[in-house]
């Protein structure tokens, strides 16, 4: 027995290795897993107060049509009815909250109105669509579009 | 957006026009394959005790250490923030195919690879922890965990160890391998790479390509040791890489026709595909220069009785283009899988950049560092016996 454990002798060291690898492991991760970890799923429930504690960015659109209600009554008319009024003019809770302290810009049409009506093959063909750079000889899209209504004329 | 849309055709959804894997996630099964198919060469003498093969053993692991150090690396350089990938280990997620393939590194790397390693070499890494000089010496020192034990029943013991791990490593280098063909395979909503076959197709092709790797670089540390090469091994080499790439080949065809024969909504998309944009590196590349080719020419070997010269031609030749033909198949499977839509009306196109993050740079120099590792691995753990490597 004496002899088999003396030939072995260096195989328990490795097996020792091992061990300590997989203890010291494990004492690792017990002390950098945030606590309750999995309670609500695979992530730290802490992370849900984190992301609650996030100022919020947006205003949503019934607080811009408070003030701006003839605005929302031209673009209700419009193709764009349906579009949050700070999906074009950006994240707008600042202002809201004091008019004051922010005011927006005007978009740049020529880029605005491109990011969706750029022709693109992958688009449905009913979606109206132009390749910019031709449909508009470099004039800025409002100049025939009004964005809240973008009929011509509307 | 407007100069992505020149590689588009026909009508492709949005989110697929760029493609997310790049020519990195074509490395991973490579680097991969590697590391299993040199893996499986080396338990050929050890399990199946083909003794010809024996002067390869040892270059066979090392090579396999050296691309299995290098695995992971592309796909941390893919997703970004590498220090995030031991939280695989602390949360594992067990839902996850991809997350749990850290464990099958893990345990390929720790349990079969580096102890097969250090058992095969432990009687000379205790012969140069007293004979080595400097850093070395250190170096082999810690290597013995502090056992001095070489004695004849201790090597014995070593022996049957290491066979024992050889044998439970076979299945595990198919399980690496496999592993990287199920997280294709597994992938449903992608027809061209959904089938069962995968695993076994990318576990046959890590075969060809760890073969034919460990043959080349057989062959050519023979050159630079100036030591001639032992014919009666790369003729068996040669052998294999034969059988091995006659399975894989009917493996991948047998797939062609089941896909033919099926015939289901993606065929006339994925028939396109094949016939133009993957024309070159799936028709040439693949099937004719890399696969077709090679196998004439070791089945030439076979057939005709050829000089040693003419066969260490046809060895050199067959394993080159082997080596570029894996490449072009793992090529074919990542960005093939992603060049069509899955509306199957529209094809998007690759275009690799350069020195960014996923380019061809990158790339290139994580194919060049398990070499470097391989260099390394070589001058600290001799492969040969000491005398030849004195050259």
């Amino acid at each position: 027995m004496k002899d088999f454990l003396r030939s072995i002798e260096h195989l328990l060291r490795v097996v020792l290795l091992l061990a300590l690898g997989v203890i010291g492991f494990l004492v690792v991760r017990r002390m950098v897993i945030p606590a309750e970890f999995g309670k609500y799923g695979h992530f730290r429930p802490a992370a849900l107060d984190e992301i609650r504690a996030h100022p919020v960015k947006f205003a949503g659109r019934q607080a811009c049509e408070a003030c701006h209600s003839d605005q929302a009554d031209v673009k209700s008319k419009g193709k764009h009815a349906n579009l949050g009024c700070e999906a074009c003019h950006g994240a707008l809770a600042r202002h809201a909250e004091d008019p004051g302290s922010l005011v927006p810009k005007l978009p740049d049409t020529a880029v605005l109105c491109a990011r969706c009506h750029e022709a693109n093959q992958a688009k449905p063909k009913s979606f109206p669509q132009v390749k910019t750079a031709e449909h508009s000889s470099g004039l800025a899209c409002n100049t025939c579009h009004k964005p809240h209504d973008p009929r011509i004329g509307g | 957006m407007g100069t992505l849309l020149h590689g588009v055709e026909g009508y492709m959804y949005p989110n697929e026009v760029e493609l997310q894997w790049s020519v990195l996630i074509v490395l991973y099964p490579y680097i991969t394959g590697l590391v299993a198919g040199a893996f499986i060469l080396a338990s050929l003498e050890r399990v199946f005790k083909v003794e010809a093969v024996k002067p390869t053993y040892r270059l066979a692991l090392l090579v396999a250490l050296a691309f299995l150090l290098v695995a992971p690396l592309p796909l941390q350089l893919h997703l970004g923030h590498p220090e995030r990938s031991f939280e695989m280990y602390l949360t594992p997620h067990r839902s996850s195919a991809m997350a749990m393939f850290g464990f099958v590194y893990l345990w390929y790397l720790m349990i079969v690879l580096l102890m097969e390693i250090w058992l095969d070499y432990r009687k000379n890494i205790v012969e140069w922890a007293e004979t080595g000089t400097g850093l070395k010496r250190w170096i082999y020192r810690i290597l013995t965990l502090g056992s001095r034990n070489v004695s004849a029943a201790a090597l014995r013991v070593d022996d049957r160890v290491g066979y024992f791990i050889t044998l439970i490593g076979v299945p595990s280098a198919f399980l690496l391998h496999g592993y990287v063909g199920f997280i294709f395979g597994s992938i449903k909503a992608n027809p061209w790479w959904s089938t069962p076959l995968m695993p076994v197709v990318f576990i046959f092709s890590a075969m060809v390509s760890g073969i034919a790797a460990v043959l080349l670089l057989y062959m050519l540390t023979s050159k630079l040791r100036r030591t001639p090469i032992d014919m009666r091994c790369v003729d068996t080499i040669g052998r294999y890489l034969l059988y091995t790439f006659v399975i894989d080949f009917s493996l991948e065809m047998l797939d062609l026709v089941h896909r033919l024969y099926e015939a289901d909504e993606s065929l006339r998309a994925l028939d396109f595909m094949v016939h133009t944009r993957l024309f070159f590196s799936q028709v040439i590349l693949q099937i004719f220069i890399g696969t077709l080719l090679p196998i004439a020419l070791l089945g030439l070997t076979q057939i005709v009785k050829l000089s040693e010269g003419a066969r260490k031609a046809i060895y050199v030749a067959a394993g080159s283009v082997t080596m570029i033909s894996i490449f072009a198949m793992r090529w074919n499977v990542v960005i093939g899988g992603q060049l069509f839509s899955k509306s199957f009306l529209g094809y998007t196109s690759y275009k690799m950049a350069f020195a960014t993050r996923e380019g061809l740079l990158p790339a290139i120099i994580l194919v060049l560092l398990p070499f470097l590792i391989l260099y390394v691995l070589v001058k600290l753990l001799p492969p040969w016996p000491k005398r030849e490597a004195a050259v």
